[in-house]
């Protein structure tokens, strides 16, 4: 196991390189930063003069080498458009996304995973249809659409929960349902065929040979093999929601780091926009390095040779 | 009749299908002795492993089981619920697989699966099913069985598996234990192994065992008795010198007839087989089911179900309309 997890955190180190030589790229291939920073009515002198003082004339792996000792020790520059600091930026915004993705990334495990169970167990039953069309409506509704329904119900008639900002965690029920839910079709779905999979093995018929009880050859023996293929998934969906959440944080005015990656856009902020995919590259590189190392707990033909 | 192990009487399993409904045993008898090995042969799809897993209680959730009389020990586990069916699997009755690759979970060690068997049944600490768990792998010729305890089965090779499989089971000491096919999967030496070591263990236990398997070599080894089924079902049975010195089904003489004997059969000459192919049992069927393939069929045959029958009372049982003394004739009238 210790092998296997320096293995995995030697390959995410030399990822987690790649992805910062690209992410430092991005300001190159776009535009030349020096005209970019000086503005639309500078005069050729006023851009050579910033070129200079930012260091832009010297040779690429040179810059390279100091943009990312500076990022290691936490500055990813200033932001054209805030004229802060980049990384107090992002921390200070990641703060409400990680908020909204570890809770909707939780209420779509709990969402999905026993009904995925359960919808194998009983093929064709009715929760296994109920478990199908839930998670047919989980990917065919916009997530816009879904967020602006629950605003009109829950808040708007019903008045139970306020409709936008990220003040109190009632602000972030809404918010958790809709980006969660479009989270678990899949994770049910995969769910469902893994564990279908492995209720037909060899093994399942040797425990309920052995006479285990139905509750013990499901969870034991079943589920551990089952879920192996769900824990990548998942790690992966929430990545993704680390980073792609901009539609249900722009509905809801939760003002989190996908947001603020809009906004960049939008405004050319390039180191903004650099520094956020830097972040959320490095968040993914430490998930799957997690997922990794969780698949590697609950299979160990992946750990052992 | 203390000494009866199992006793099963008219054992059928239906499989409903898209296009009917497959016949896949059909009125099937069986008992087993204490110290007794059964061996049970017939080629693929002939309905030995569903007869198997239909025993267990154990058939894939859409075939359907029927079936007058079934005793274990004695004792009649017919209209056991499946939490009582649970309490007599691994512990009166246990089963050996064919493949022991996937029979043992990935996830979990030699160990722990073991002492969740013994657990199970009997009321012991962990370190004492431990201990139990190491004394049986010796006893199936397992070296260094205690550090075998916490490995996996894929650090295993598939002799071991099997070994594994049959010490597994042996834990609760069954009266009775099924093996379907437990050395199809193995190369032929440990096969062997495999086979003795299986000889040994009833022995010392005073098991039943019933051998499922395709493989006559292996029934010569160690049957006891045999039963041969042919399309569902049994079309012979008789103690193993019965069968093989004096098979009467036409359907076991052909069987014979596809062995080389050592010293009989000459170099150059082929080998018997059976022409045709079996039939379909989807749907209802009346006759005899090898008679498209036999070559005594007469149109009798096929008129009415040929049933099973011991004519001379001397436990050889065969269905077929011919008499002993025309069969062992080799048909010629």
């Amino acid at each position: 196991m210790l092998y296997y997890t320096l293995k995995r955190l030697g390959l995410a180190g030399l990822v987690a390189l790649t992805v910062s030589f690209i992410s430092f790229g991005l300001l190159y291939i776009s535009s030349d930063p020096a005209i970019a920073m000086a503005g639309e009515t500078a005069s050729d002198a006023d851009i050579e003069a910033i070129r200079q003082l930012y260091g832009f004339d010297r040779p690429i792996l040179v810059q390279y080498f100091d943009w990312l000792q500076r990022a290691m020790s936490g500055d990813l520059g200033k932001s054209y458009y805030f004229r802060t600091d980049v990384s107090a930026l992002i921390a200070e915004r990641l703060s409400t996304t990680m908020t909204l993705g570890v809770s909707a990334i939780t209420f779509a495990i709990v969402l999905s995973v026993p009904l995925g169970v359960a919808a194998a167990i009983r093929p064709n039953s009715l929760i296994d249809r109920i478990a199908l069309f839930l998670s047919v409506m989980g990917q065919a509704l916009p997530s816009f659409w879904f967020a602006l329904m629950l605003i009109v119900f829950l808040s708007v008639s019903l008045r139970l929960l306020p409709t936008s900002g990220s003040d109190t965690w009632q602000h972030f029920i809404m918010p958790t349902i809709v980006l969660g839910y479009y989270a678990a079709p899949a994770i049910m779905r995969l769910t469902r065929t893994g564990m279908l999979e492995v209720l037909s093995t060899d093994y399942i018929r040797t425990a309920r040979a052995k006479g285990l009880r139905p509750r013990v050859v499901l969870f034991k023996h079943a589920l551990r093999n089952a879920v192996i293929p769900v824990v990548s998934l998942t790690a992966v969906q929430f990545g993704f929601m680390l980073g792609g959440s901009i539609v249900v944080e722009t509905i809801f005015a939760l003002h989190g780091a996908g947001f603020l990656a809009w906004e960049s856009i939008t405004r050319n902020d390039l180191p903004t926009v650099q520094g956020l995919i830097l972040v959320f590259s490095l968040f993914y590189i430490v998930l799957t390095f997690f997922a990794d190392l969780l698949n590697a707990w609950l299979d160990p033909r992946i750990r052992i040779n | 009749m203390s000494d009866r192990v199992l006793h099963v009487e008219n054992l059928t399993v239906d499989i409903p299908l898209a296009t009917g409904i497959l016949h896949a045993v059909d009125g099937v008898n069986l008992h087993v002795d204490r110290g007794e090995t059964l061996c049970i042969v017939g080629e693929s799809g002939c309905g030995k492993s569903l007869t198997s897993l239909a025993l267990m209680d154990l058939l894939p959730t859409k075939a359907t089981r029927k079936i007058e009389k079934l005793e274990l020990g004695g004792e009649s586990i017919l209209g056991y619920s499946e939490r009582e069916m649970s309490d007599v699997r691994g512990n009166k009755m246990g089963m050996i697989f064919q493949e022991p690759m996937t029979s043992l979970n990935p996830a979990f060690t030699i160990g722990n699966q073991m002492i969740e068997t013994l657990r199970r049944h009997r009321n012991l600490s962990n370190d004492a099913a431990s201990e139990l768990a190491k004394r049986m792998l010796e006893k199936v010729g397992i070296t260094a069985a205690g550090q075998r305890l916490g490995q996996y089965p894929h650090q295993l090779s598939g002799g071991l598996r099997q070994r594994v499989m049959i010490a597994m089971t042996l834990l609760c000491e069954p009266e009775l234990i099924i093996a379907d096919e437990p050395t199809t999967a193995l190369d032929v030496t440990i096969q062997a192994q495999i086979l003795l070591l299986l000889k040994e263990l009833q022995s010392e236990f005073d098991m039943g065992l019933v051998l499922i398997t395709h493989d006559l070599g292996v029934v010569a080894r160690i049957a006891t008795r045999v039963a041969v089924m042919y399309a569902g079902q049994i079309v012979e049975e008789g103690t193993a010198k019965q069968i093989f010195e004096n098979p009467l089904h036409p359907y076991t003489r052909g069987l014979m007839r596809c062995i080389p004997v050592p010293g009989k059969t000459k170099r150059g000459t082929p080998l018997g087989s059976i022409p045709g192919m079996v039939p379909s049992l989807i749907g209802d069927f009346t006759g005899c089911r090898f008679a498209d393939r036999c070559e005594l069929a007469r149109d009798v045959c096929r008129q009415s179900d040929v049933p099973l029958r011991d004519p001379n009372g001397k436990v050889q049982a065969y269905r077929c309309i011919h008499s002993i003394e025309m069969l062992a004739k080799g048909g010629v009238a």
